[in-house]
């Protein structure tokens, strides 16, 4: 699992039938002291999270998981919604 | 996911038993201000998209979860035609509109 901040949204009426439904996010990824690191990646949202949130997100074929349908092609799902990182 | 546009398309005759009938589009991956970076990457296309159309793909074994790559050798697949997407607020691209970046690249 990787920590990121919601920069931004994405809208795609056109995808596959398996994320219709799904709500996509523009992640920028954050080391442990929640500095930038690395480039932005688009994540469906399991948790209801919004602009300007920390987050928790995973990458690979686990991503796929979490969604209603779990046979969809998601690389990248939020998880969590940080509340404090110590 | 990563946002990319699409800049080509590939055409194979002989390929992969399991790959036939899998269309492949060359995308390239799309910076926070809607400009190409970095390099190109191939993708099975399961839903038909145009060259020139912003899309997100999907990389590594993830690729292979939609009914056309479903136990396929494949590692990337276009999962969407994108409409519009923002960052803090401000709107990058839009499919039906016009945007000027603000400060203009150089």
């Amino acid at each position: 699992m990787n920590l990121g901040k919601v920069i931004g949204t994405v809208v795609s009426s056109k995808k596959v039938e398996s994320l219709v439904g799904v709500k996509l996010l523009i992640v920028q990824p954050l080391d442990e002291d929640l500095n930038p690191s690395g480039a932005p990646v688009v994540a469906c949202d399991s948790q209801q999270a919004g602009p300007g949130q920390i987050v928790t997100y995973i990458g690979g074929r686990e991503a796929s998981l979490p969604l209603p349908d779990p046979f969809n092609p998601s690389d990248a799902t939020i998880t969590s919604i940080v509340d404090e990182v110590d | 996911m990563q946002l990319a546009r699409v800049v080509g398309t590939v055409v194979s005759t002989r390929k992969d038993e399991k790959m036939v009938g899998v269309p492949f589009m060359v995308l390239r991956d799309l910076d926070l201000e809607n400009q190409l970076s970095g390099g190109s990457i191939i993708a099975a296309d399961p839903m038909g998209v145009d060259r020139g159309e912003v899309v997100l793909y999907s990389k590594g074994s993830s690729a292979r979860q939609t009914e056309m790559t479903r136990d396929r050798p494949n590692d990337a697949v276009i999962l969407g035609v994108v409409d519009q997407w923002e960052v803090g607020g401000v709107e990058k691209y839009h499919k039906f509109k016009t945007i000027t970046p603000k400060k203009s690249p150089k």
